[in-house]
C-alpha cells in the first residue's frame, strides 16, 4: 500500500479517534477520506482494531481474591489496639495509675510493718506485745499500735488506733476516736483517710492563719 | 462512591484493617482485569492483583486523599505487571526444553515472537484471540491500549496512572492502534 498522502492525515485519524481533533482538521480529514480509498481503508482498519479490543468480555476476579488479600495483610499488632484504647480513655488511665501507685505504696507499707510497734509516748508501758496506759496516767497525743494490743486503764487525750490487734479498756477515758484495723483493705482505707485528714488540717491551719 | 472509599481509607489509616475489605471488594474486578490483560495468565494475574492490594495497604499513608484512589491503585498494579513482564524475559533460555514435553522448546511457547499459524488462529475463540493479540503488542503500547479500551480510562487519567505526559500517552496509543491494525491485517 504505497501511500502518497501526507503523513498528517494519519495523525488526524488518531486525533479523531482520541476525540480531540480541531474542527477544521476534522473537515479536512473527512474530505480526504472521501477521495482517497487507501486512507479510508486505513481508517476502517483502525476502527476495526478498536472494536476488536473492545469486544473483550469483562472478566471477574476469582472469588478467592478478596479473602486472600485480607489474609496476606500484615497481622495487626495487639498493642496498637490497646494503645488506641488507652488514648481514648485518659481518665481510666489516670485512675488506674493512681490506684496502682497508691495501692503499691500503701501495701508495701502494710507489709513492712508486720513487727510490733507503738507510738512513742512518755508514760506508756509496753509488756511484750501489749501496750498499757497505766491507771492514773494521762497520755497526751495519739497512740497507734501495730501488731499488738492496747489496754487503756488511764486516760488518753487523743485518738487510739490499733492495727492488727485488740483494744481493751475498762473504765478508760479516750477523748479522741478509737479505731481498730485488721485487714489490708482497712489499712489502706485508714492511710487514705489520714492523708486526707492531714491535708484538711493543713488547709484549716492555712485558713486560720489567713483570718 | 469516592466518598465511601475515602471513608474506608480513613478507617484503615486509623487502624481498622477490616475496612480494607470493602476497598478490595470494590476494585478487585477492574484490577484483576488489568493484570489479566497485561499478563495473559490467570494465575499470574491473581498473584499480581493480590500483591497490588497488599502494597496499597502498606503504603496507604502515602496516598494523597485529594486524588482519585483508583488512579493510584492502577498505578501500583500496572507497575507490578510491567516489572513482572520484564523479569520474565531472562527467566528462561529460549532453546531449553520445556519440562514434560518432547522436543518442544520455549521458542514454540512464545506467542509474541512467532505468530501462530493461521489454522491455529482460526480455531481460537474470539475471546482467546483478543487476548492473544493484546499479548503480542509491545508492553508500553499494551498498557495504554488496555487502560483506554478495556478499562475505559480517559487519556488524562492514563497519563496520571502511568505518570507520563499526556503527549506521550497519545503517541503510545497511536502506535498501539497501528500495531494492532498491522497484527490483524497480516493475515
Amino acid at each position: 500500500m504505497m501511500n502518497k498522502c501526507p503523513q498528517y492525515i494519519v495523525e488526524y485519524m488518531h486525533e479523531y479517534l482520541d476525540g480531540d481533533i480541531h474542527r477544521e482538521q476534522e473537515l479536512e480529514l473527512k474530505h480526504h477520506l472521501q477521495m482517497c480509498s487507501n486512507c479510508q481503508q486505513h481508517m476502517h482498519e483502525l476502527s476495526d482494531a478498536i472494536a476488536f479490543i473492545k469486544s473483550t468480555t469483562h472478566i471477574s476476579a476469582p472469588p478467592t481474591l478478596q479473602a486472600n488479600v485480607m489474609q496476606r495483610l500484615p497481622k495487626q499488632k495487639q498493642h496498637v489496639g490497646i494503645q488506641k484504647w488507652l488514648r481514648r480513655h485518659p481518665f481510666v488511665v489516670a485512675a488506674a495509675t493512681f490506684t496502682l501507685l497508691m495501692g503499691g505504696t500503701l501495701l508495701t507499707g502494710y507489709n513492712d510493718n508486720e513487727q510490733f510497734s507503738v507510738t512513742k509516748q512518755p508514760n506508756l508501758v509496753v509488756d511484750g506485745q501489749t501496750v498499757i496506759v497505766p491507771e492514773g496516767e494521762v497520755v497526751k497525743g495519739d497512740i497507734v499500735v501495730r501488731n499488738g494490743d492496747i489496754v487503756v486503764e488511764g486516760e488518753v487525750d487523743g485518738n487510739v488506733t490499733v492495727i492488727n490487734g485488740e483494744y481493751m479498756a475498762s473504765t478508760s477515758v479516750v477523748t479522741g476516736e478509737i479505731e481498730k484495723i485488721d485487714a489490708a483493705f482497712e489499712w489502706l482505707w485508714y492511710e487514705i483517710k489520714s492523708a486526707f485528714k492531714d491535708a484538711a488540717t493543713l488547709f484549716n491551719k492555712e485558713d486560720a492563719t489567713n483570718e | 462512591m469516592d466518598a465511601l472509599i475515602n471513608k474506608r481509607i480513613k478507617q484503615v489509616l486509623k487502624g481498622d484493617q477490616s475496612a480494607f475489605s470493602d476497598i478490595v471488594s470494590h476494585y478487585q474486578h477492574s484490577l484483576y482485569q488489568v493484570c489479566y490483560r497485561m499478563l495473559g495468565n490467570k494465575q499470574e494475574a491473581e498473584d499480581i492483583a493480590q500483591e497490588a492490594f497488599v502494597r496499597a495497604y502498606m503504603n496507604l499513608h502515602t496516598f494523597d486523599q485529594k486524588r482519585k484512589f483508583s488512579t493510584w491503585l492502577y498505578r501500583i498494579a500496572t507497575n507490578l505487571c510491567i516489572d513482572r513482564l520484564r523479569k520474565k524475559k531472562p527467566d528462561y533460555y529460549l532453546d531449553a526444553e520445556v519440562a514434560g514435553t518432547e522436543g518442544l522448546n520455549m521458542y514454540s511457547q512464545i506467542a509474541t515472537d512467532a505468530p501462530l499459524p493461521e489454522e491455529e488462529l482460526e480455531k481460537m475463540e474470539l475471546q482467546e484471540r483478543v487476548q492473544y493479540e493484546i499479548s503480542r503488542m509491545p508492553e508500553k503500547y499494551r498498557v495504554v491500549v488496555v487502560l483506554k479500551y478495556i478499562e475505559e480510562l480517559s487519556l488524562q487519567e492514563i497519563s496520571e496512572v502511568l505518570e507520563m505526559p499526556l503527549g506521550t500517552v497519545k503517541t503510545r496509543l497511536h502506535r498501539g492502534r497501528e500495531a494492532l491494525r498491522k497484527q490483524l491485517n497480516s493475515l
